[in-house]
């Protein structure tokens, strides 16, 4: 799995999956509810993220709901990773299988908006190209490797699929 | 090894002789949920793009609860994309608008003590109350268990919550939960919560199940209570017949947990919760006077039988205020009759309460009853994160059915306990 490069996009602590992903647009394409994910705490983020771009945040990202269109929203916006001092259960179940690292990072607190971030899932290794700190955390579990590293919960299962039968049933 | 009974129950899942908090194993399903939000609507795409069926139309519960009724196209297709869904596949059991799935799978009697079951939504902890361990998942991982059966669980720890005593009048379920996500915070991942004492023994299913189903605000993994004969016989009423070992479903004397908690339920006065945070709760009096727009009574905690009794009980002699609008949506069909037959509707209505469909409603914004800009709500409701319920400048305070229909009657937040004498 290759790094991934990025601005940080700083949030403070228990940013729920309703600040992600309003229930007001649950009927409204992909497209319509990630221009308001994070609206309500930063209208900036939608606008101005940038594929790449790595969400950095407090304790209990993702706390919530099991909306998956919280972590879709961020994966639409094209962000690159999650890390966060601690993660919502089904937020971090749910960003693993849509093939977004979420890795659990403490120092949280010592990266700045826009600092440039260098991480590298599998090691743990993140590197602050702005500040020159590098970090090393506990990189993604091994059990999820193959299905992060697959892209994702869909692009796994087929490959499992194909694996085992070859053919559809029904 | 002594186990608790969350291992005990995901271990049997995986075929294991045991499970050690932090190890991964693979689960078999027994039973999974699935509602018109994140199910068929997002579940059935994904088959045909696999090009596979469902591993098991027998383990699976489809219920139509989030869009009902439809108010627009939108919710109009949702719906019918899933009936066809469950025509396409043949699953025998379908709740089509009778109901929130967790309430539906309780009043049916179709969750055992030492089932291991997944749903699409986070208060599928609810079902922990029968002693099974219930847990939510997002629609892409419940597409995963729709096909292959199977699910990856890391073994949680288990933290266990005791309450003893007696509740002084007017303080309810909904209140312990509102004090424990203050004093445990909402931040449990990897734990499960296991309530237990005399003054959980003591209570009503329809009042256990609040205290799982709020695991999720706690930010568990889910919530668990041992069962006992209140929970046998709540599966016999929904006619179901439990098995003849369901009581072994324990946890062992030795268990290690990572804390134990001891509360004295006489201690505990009616809680509010204020904006944006169930963790962000104190007494009622700490919040007493503060003006409301909208009383809410709704969703699969807030919503069953007992609360409205409770609502009932304050609503008597007391007609809800001019100043404000107390909206309540029934979490089922049940429900409402249950409440037409013992007079609590009538009661509710008299007084001038509004009647809404049931369903999860205002509660997460889908529904009937959102608030405006500016607007304060108090709701019986279990989450009040910014924007939850409509506007992202509106004000939700969660309390307790007494405390919701207090503040119905005076038109700002009032200690219900006023009214109960």
């Amino acid at each position: 799995m290759s790094t991934i490069n990025g601005r940080a996009w700083i949030f403070g602590d228990d940013v729920n999956t309703d600040i992600m992903a309003p229930g007001l647009y649950f009927k409204s394409p992909m497209s319509e509810m990630a221009k308001h994910c994070m609206e309500a705490i930063d209208p900036d983020f939608a606008p101005k993220v940038r594929p790449g771009d790595i969400v950095v945040a407090g304790r209990n990202f993702g706390i919530g709901s099991a909306r998956e269109q919280a972590a879709m929203a961020l994966q639409h916006l094209g962000v690159g990773a999650v890390l966060a001092q601690s993660f919502g259960r089904i937020f971090y179940r749910n960003a693993l299988n849509f093939g977004i690292p979420a890795i659990i990072f403490p120092a949280a607190a010592e990266i700045s908006p826009g600092d440039e971030l260098q991480i590298d899932p599998v090691t743990g290794d993140i590197e602050n190209r702005t500040t020159g700190v590098v970090y090393s955390v506990n990189g993604l579990p091994g059990h999820l490797m193959t299905m992060v590293e697959a892209g994702g919960l869909m692009p796994y299962l087929k490959k499992r699929l194909g694996r085992k039968n070859g053919e559809s049933r029904k | 090894m002594s186990l608790t009974l969350a291992q005990k129950i995901l271990a049997r899942a995986a075929g294991c002789d045991t499970a050690t908090p932090g190890e991964i194993l693979t689960c078999t399903v027994d039973l999974a949920l699935l509602l018109d939000s994140g199910g068929p609507r997002r579940i059935w795409p994904r088959l045909k793009e696999l090009g596979v069926g469902v591993w098991d139309r027998e383990k699976i519960v489809v219920v139509t609860d989030h869009f009902v009724p439809a108010v627009d196209a939108a919710s109009a297709a949702i719906l019918k994309l899933t009936r066809d869904f469950v025509r396409e596949f043949d699953i025998p059991r379908f709740f089509d608008m009778q109901g929130i799935g967790h309430v539906i799978l309780a009043e049916n009697g179709l969750i055992h003590p030492g089932m291991f079951v997944c749903g699409g939504d986070s208060h599928s902890s609810n079902g922990g109350a029968f002693g099974c361990y219930m847990a939510g998942f997002g629609a892409i991982e419940m597409t995963g268990v729709v096909v292959t059966g199977e699910i990856w669980m890391q073994v949680p720890e288990t933290i266990r919550v005791n309450w003893s005593g007696q509740f002084s009048r007017g303080v309810v379920a909904k209140d312990i939960m509102l004090l424990l996500c203050r004093e445990l915070g909402i931040n449990n991942a990897f734990s499960v919560i296991e309530y237990g004492g005399d003054a959980v023994a003591a209570m009503s299913m329809n009042e256990r199940v609040v205290l799982t189903n709020m695991a999720a605000e706690l930010g568990a993994e889910t919530g668990i209570i041992e069962p006992d004969d209140v929970t046998l016989d709540a599966i016999r009423a929904g006619g179901g017949e439990p098995a003849s070992d369901a009581l072994d479903w324990r946890s062992d004397e030795n268990a290690e947990y990572l804390a134990v908690h001891e509360f004295d339920s006489a201690a505990l006065e009616p809680q509010v919760a204020a904006p944006h945070s169930p963790g962000n709760s104190g007494p009622v009096s700490d919040y007493e006077g503060v003006e409301i727009d909208q009383a809410y009574i709704g969703a699969c905690v807030g919503a069953k039988l007992t609360d409205l009794q409770m609502v009932a009980e304050i609503l008597q002699s007391r007609p809800v205020s001019p100043r404000t609008r107390l909206l309540i949506a029934p979490a089922s069909q049940q429900v409402i009759r249950d409440a037409t037959a013992d007079g609590t509707l009538l009661t509710l209505t008299e007084a001038g309460a509004y009647l809404l469909p049931t369903g999860c409603g205002a509660c997460a914004a889908l529904g009937a009853g959102i608030l405006a800009e500016n607007e304060v709500c108090i709701s019986s409701t279990n989450r009040n994160f910014k924007g939850r319920m409509g506007a992202n400048s509106a004000e939700v305070y969660l309390g307790s059915p007494y405390s919701v229909a207090a503040a119905a009657v005076t038109g700002h937040i009032t200690d219900p306990r006023a009214f109960l004498t």
